[in-house]
């Protein structure tokens, strides 16, 4: 009897301690504000950049910044920003042309081919390249890759966008193949063995019918990669150098967005200047096009998936 | 399957009463039969090739960059002060300005990540500002980390003026990674069972006792891993570094977080930059790498064994 009569007290003084309740009430509150920070930290990326690329287009009329010519620190400065999307683009077609089939067939193994075990030791290796710092790749880029290419094609620049291509492809092959193996793998095994008691080999088991079912992931991982090729910087800067020619040409130095950015907020560029504004142009542009990227993967993946 | 495949292969091969002439033996039903088999089997290798394609990069990176390291890595260059002469320099102020920048970096994401994972696990009601607050973290983490550069030196380098300071780079580096801490908190207390809570209340635990005493717990090891992955990407970073205008050849060891300082990635970034000046700068960013790739491996490691050791299933 008297334990009970005691737990009840200490429950009452619970209840009516003025701490306790303070303490109930105050936490929600301030968990709250640290979710609010994430909110916070899109308002501040919008507006910083909005703010000052509104500065940078107020004084270069648009059809200067749709111009293929880029000389932010001459005497007459000219901000063309075609050269920079010619490099985000030429150099990023490269990487997802090593990654997209890479990634996805090596997916298709993990998924469907591997053994248990196999696929228990070929993961790790797998998160393993996707760890290594950006700027590791970097160095392998331009003291490996590109010298390795030499050997092959003569007339490679030492900066080039060929070689960071690639290496960004390389970077990108576990991302890929990691997505799309988790789009295989929720492929329900009903299917697969519905194909193969029709007399289907593995490979058009893999080909007709898991492919298909998982397209919408697949296709998400794509879009994905390309949004981390669009993104990545230190890759570009050590190894594409800092050319702003408009080129085609994969044996020339060319310069990404986001190298434009590294190049020049490391450079002198004043605050106030024109081409300390043209940073905030440029990152806005950047910005918009990984976002757009990473809402369509999210479409895609919501909006296409079959569900079983 | 193969055992099938196998069996179908030797009928075939055992009854002859097909045509043998071999430009017409694809067109049969049985020389189909063995072209598909032979197309599975050389997909197959095809793709286990493209698999160890990613192995075989990563054994020749590490293979390469141990090779150029190889007598520039040692005590004297783990303890040296930094140098524009590559024989005297050492990386002592580098490592200490990265350990710096992660104490700065540690604290305030974990604590802002799990603290939003768990207004947003435990108390939001499952509605629209949730909902926002879910979408507008999951863009965050795509969000170029160059831009978070731009973010940093803007907000905090020339708004709140704190420069190139540890607490500037770590600030920036904080918000690049608190989605991974985020999601990795959401997870593992979405993971703890619901009859734990549960218990917790029916033996009159208030929410925020229960969440103490109880979620926090057993969510721990779950929670502890991504912080830790979201460290090692955090120590590895470089973009944002670079964009807030952090120095290089800093000769001065840095003692408060108001202090400029260099990080491992920085000094790599710079020394692969001056290869073109000086040939031996090649070896030194090679030797930086391999300590920092040294101290992801424990990193990530610890990550492992944690996960391993601590999380239980229920």
């Amino acid at each position: 009897m008297d334990k009970t009569v005691r737990v009840k007290d200490i429950i009452k003084k619970n209840i009516n301690s003025n701490k306790n309740r303070q303490i109930e009430k105050i936490m929600p509150t301030l968990f709250f504000l640290a979710a609010t920070i994430s909110i916070l930290t899109t308002i501040g990326i919008v507006s910083t950049l909005v703010v000052d690329a509104y500065k940078f287009f107020r004084q270069v009329p648009i059809k200067e910044v749709f111009s293929t010519k880029l000389a932010p620190l001459g005497s007459n400065p000219s901000f063309g920003i075609l050269p920079l999307i010619n490099g985000t683009v030429i150099t990023s077609i490269i990487a997802m042309g090593v990654a997209i089939p890479i990634g996805l067939t090596a997916a298709i193994y993990l998924s469907e081919y591997a053994s248990e075990n196999c696929r228990k030791a070929l993961k790790p290796i797998m998160e393993l390249l996707a760890g290594i710092p950006t700027i590791v790749y970097g160095f392998f880029a331009y003291s490996f890759v590109t010298p390795l290419l030499m050997t092959i094609i003569p007339d490679l620049g030492a900066k080039n966008a060929l070689s960071p291509g690639i290496v960004m492809g390389i970077m990108i092959i576990p991302l890929v193949a990691s997505l799309s193996e988790d789009a295989m793998n929720s492929v329900p095994n009903a299917m697969r063995e519905g194909a193969l008691a029709l007399g289907s080999t593995k490979l058009e088991v893999t080909i007709k019918v898991v492919v298909p079912a998982a397209i919408s992931g697949i296709i998400a991982s794509f879009v994905l990669g390309i949004s981390r090729a669009i993104g990545e910087t230190m890759i570009v800067v050590i190894a594409s150098g800092s050319s702003k020619n408009f080129t085609f040409d994969v044996t020339k130095s060319i310069q990404t967005m986001t190298a434009y950015i590294v190049e020049f907020t490391s450079g002198d560029a004043g605050s106030g200047t024109l081409g300390y504004y043209s940073l905030y142009a440029v990152g806005l542009i950047l910005f918009v096009f990984t976002l757009l990227m990473n809402l369509l993967a999210r479409y895609i993946s919501r909006r296409y998936r079959e569900e079983y | 399957m193969n055992f099938k495949a196998e069996v179908l292969e030797k009928k075939i091969i055992n009854k002859p009463k097909y045509p043998r002439k071999s430009e017409a033996i694809y067109n049969t039903e049985a020389g189909r039969i063995q072209k598909r088999i032979i197309l599975d089997k050389a997909a197959k290798i095809l793709f286990l090739l493209s698999t160890l394609f990613a192995l075989l990069v990563l054994a020749i990176l590490i293979f390469r960059i141990g090779h150029q390291s190889v007598g520039w890595l040692s005590l004297k260059f783990l303890k040296g002060n930094l140098s524009i002469f590559p024989e005297k320099a050492g990386i002592y102020g580098v490592i200490i300005g990265s350990i710096r920048l992660m104490a700065v970096v540690a604290p305030v994401t974990i604590i802002l990540g799990v603290a939003t994972a768990i207004y947003l696990e435990e108390y939001a009601s499952k509605g629209k500002l949730q909902a926002f607050i879910n979408t507008n973290i999951s863009n965050l983490a795509g969000v170029p980390s160059v831009i978070f550069g731009l973010l940093g030196l803007t907000v905090f380098g020339r708004l709140l003026n704190l420069g190139s300071s540890i607490l500037a780079g770590g600030l920036t580096m904080s918000l690049l990674v608190l989605p991974i801490v985020v999601v990795a908190s959401q997870e593992a207390i979405r993971a703890v069972p619901g009859f734990l809570r549960d218990a917790s209340y029916a033996m009159g635990a208030s929410k925020w006792a229960t969440i103490r005493t109880v979620v926090l717990p057993v969510a721990l090891p779950g929670i502890l891993t991504g912080s830790i992955l979201a460290l090692s990407r955090a120590i590895g970073e470089t973009a944002p570094l670079v964009v807030l205008g952090i120095p290089t050849l800093i000769l001065k060891i840095p003692t408060s977080i108001m202090d400029d300082f260099t990080a491992l990635p920085i000094q790599i970034y710079y020394w692969t930059l001056d290869t073109v000046l000086t040939a031996e700068y090649a070896n030194l960013a090679a030797a930086t790498i391999i300590v920092l790739l040294v101290m992801l491996f424990l990193m990530n490691s610890t990550a492992i064994f944690i996960r391993n050791k601590f999380q239980k299933r229920y």
